[in-house]
């Protein structure tokens, strides 16, 4: 055999790396694409395709006005802003219940235990559109009156997301040694301490796998956003969706806009892919 | 109940020399608890309030925030720490029945008021006017059903039903096998560059594909790449998302849900790949058996749980997609799909009676897949 050895003594594959890396190439050209675009100018971009400012980059016309005119004209920055206020307690409310559901779902018996969780895994499948009537009266002017607020959507990224995160964790929970559990309690802790001393800081990795799953899923979200935010406390992904629907004058803030959309999630994405493969194996399941 | 009372054994043992204390209550702690909990719900509440009627108090969205995270976190831990209080103010017999649903009841509350509550309303609301007012019996779904746009939509649905899952779960089981041949630094780099997407919203990567679909008049350059591929190829430019032969529009924006969730999908069923027993395959290949006969007899039995969880996944993903479409061509063009009918109607032109007897329509829909999960969670159980 010609085949040369990888370092690890296994077999070089010259179709999987050759199909590998055509594959590897067409799901990051069309970000590529934007990423490009959004440096052209106005001009530039609508008469020639941004292929060729990638290869001509010396006869392209360079810009960061875009990003200037996304961030300020078109008011991305409040977006962006009413984003992450919506983003991390809507990601750190839903942890902190089911944390505590997850426990006793774990370490205790009670009544109606299996009912109850039954319940929560048949929930995460019923699609959350189910819940905008309802919850549009619930916290609108004809019930609470805080529709339009941030702690409308906190509220609802909360219930919505609060059978995976409990579904999740106690999955983690239930590898955790019950011997720690039992020891803590004759040694005289009650369930409130073990869980806040014992409990909670070894789920640590399953509660920043959910977490970052599910600020991604609030940061990412339209529908929510767009139904239950008024406008000046819109998130950034509600002002981009009205950025695409604007023809002629500012469609070259679109890239921009879109790009400024994306930072968030991708340093996220980056920094924390190890949890959130590890939430997702953990099987995440949402509605 | 049985196994909770030999769990507190122990406790109990310990307090032999007091055999009152079972049934004693303690009342300080029972106050202090419930006046814990008000006032923490009492202040929350007009905090929360304040930040959405007197912003101006805060200076600025940013202070809101970071007030918000720290009490809104800090809260639900007090208000634990007080029910827990409440709980063990409770004399002993009770207090150890009642703990669990302290601790079960405030997360599955959420769930009942989010999501349960939401469902039978739903249905009850699809049964009533348009500003749920009033009941006129079956008039909205006579009304849906009437109307071909509903149609068309159920059968764009089910046509990204079929075609979706399927594709994602062919697509991530190829990626995972030819990754898993490559060099940890190749797989690393390779699989990072596909799973990327996953970190995109529905709405950014519909402008991303929106640059790939665009249409310049013939004559002029074309800025969109499928166009530009397309007329140096020969062709006439084309306005994509507007060709309605053939499902070719709805087949585009599929396209983008598939870019989408091929990462996940690769990630689950590369782990589940991972796993499959090297000696297995070895056997395999010492009986003679082909690299293709190894992949389809050997490892995608072996895989199959995975491959069934990602397809349940993606398809409850398609079941609801929205997003997309709505941005794109909201549903013009013949790509209407059920969850932008319902939207418009919700929104657009608040019929709330006809967009939650659409939404029960969803709901059935759905019905078997809560079936398998739960069927799904009671097999894994068994096996734990």
């Amino acid at each position: 055999m010609s085949r040369s050895l990888m370092k690890d003594g296994r077999p070089r594959s010259p179709f999987s790396m050759a199909t590998m890396a055509i594959l590897a190439l067409l799901w990051t050209i069309p970000t590529i694409g934007l990423l490009v675009t959004s440096f052209r100018t106005r001009d530039d971009a609508a008469t020639s395709g941004w292929w060729t400012a990638l290869f001509n980059p010396f006869q392209a016309e360079w810009t960061t006005s875009n990003y200037t005119g996304a961030w300020t004209g078109a008011d991305l920055s409040s977006g962006f802003i009413n984003s992450i206020v919506v983003a991390i307690p809507a990601t750190v409310i839903p942890i902190m219940f089911a944390a505590f559901a997850a426990y006793a779902f774990t370490f205790m018996d009670f009544p109606f235990k299996e009912l109850f969780f039954l319940l929560i895994i048949a929930v995460m499948v019923v699609p959350i559109q189910v819940a905008f009537q309802p919850m549009l009266n619930i916290l609108g002017p004809r019930g609470l009156g805080i529709s339009g607020q941030y702690i409308a959507v906190w509220l609802l990224h909360t219930g919505f997301g609060m059978p995976l995160c409990i579904y999740t964790l106690r999955n983690y929970m239930s590898t955790l040694p019950r011997s720690i559990v039992e020891s803590a309690k004759i040694d005289g802790c009650s369930h409130f301490q073990t869980f806040w001393r014992l409990v909670f800081p070894m789920s640590i990795p399953a509660i920043a796998a959910f977490a970052t799953l599910q600020f991604l899923w609030v940061w990412n979200d339209l529908l929510i956003a767009k139904l239950f935010l008024k406008s000046e406390n819109t998130t950034v992904i509600v002002k981009l969706q009205q950025l695409l629907g604007t023809q002629g004058q500012g469609t070259e803030l679109l890239t921009a806009g879109a790009f400024i959309s994306m930072i968030v999630p991708m340093i996220v994405f980056f920094s924390l892919q190890r949890f959130m493969v590890r939430g997702m194996t953990s099987g995440a399941v949402k509605g | 109940m049985t196994t909770d009372t030999s769990a507190a054994a122990p406790r109990r043992k310990m307090r032999a020399d007091d055999p009152g204390a079972s049934l004693r209550a303690n009342p300080l702690k029972i106050a202090i608890g419930i006046l814990g909990m008000v006032g923490i719900v009492w202040g929350l509440a007009n905090l929360f309030l304040a930040f959405g009627y007197y912003p101006q108090w805060f200076g600025n969205k940013f202070i809101i925030g970071v007030l918000a995270i720290v009490v809104g976190v800090g809260g639900a831990a007090l208000l634990f720490f007080f029910l827990n209080m409440f709980v063990e103010g409770l004399p002993r017999r009770l207090s150890e029945g009642a703990i669990p649903y302290a601790f079960v009841l405030p997360g599955l509350f959420f769930v009942a008021l989010m999501l349960i509550y939401p469902t039978f309303q739903s249905i009850n609301y699809s049964f009533a006017n348009s500003d749920s007012t009033a009941y006129v019996g079956l008039q909205n779904y006579r009304t849906i059903f009437a109307d071909p746009e509903f149609w068309k939509s159920i059968v764009n649905n089910v046509l990204w039903l079929l075609i979706v899952p399927a594709v994602v779960v062919a697509f991530g089981v190829i990626v995972a096998v030819l990754a898993d041949k490559l060099s940890p630094t190749g797989e690393k780099a390779a699989k990072s560059l596909i799973f990327l997407p996953m970190a995109i919203s529905f709405v950014g990567a519909s402008a991303i594909w929106g640059l790939v679909y665009a249409f310049n008049n013939p004559g002029q350059a074309q800025t969109g790449l499928l166009n530009a591929i397309w007329v140096g190829l020969g062709g006439e430019p084309q306005t994509w998302l507007q060709i309605e032969t053939a499902k070719l529009n709805s087949i585009l924006l599929m396209v983008i849900l598939i870019w989408l969730q091929v990462g996940f999908s690769m990630v689950l069923l590369s782990s589940a790949i991972k796993g499959v027993p090297e000696d297995t395959i070895e056997a395999a290949r010492i009986d003679g058996a082909s690299e293709l006969q190894i992949f389809f007899k050997v490892i995608i039995p072996q895989i199959r749980g995975t491959i069934i969880t990602v397809f349940v996944t993606v398809f409850i993903t398609v079941l609801k997609v929205f997003d997309i479409v709505y941005v794109t061509t909201n549903g013009a063009y013949g790509t209407n799909v059920i969850a932008n009918l319902f939207f418009n109607k919700l929104f657009a032109s608040s019929e709330a009676g006809q967009a939650t007897a659409i939404v029960v329509v969803l709901l059935i829909a759905v019905i078997p897949l809560i079936w398998f999960q739960i069927k799904h969670f009671k097999d894994e159980e068994a096996s734990r």
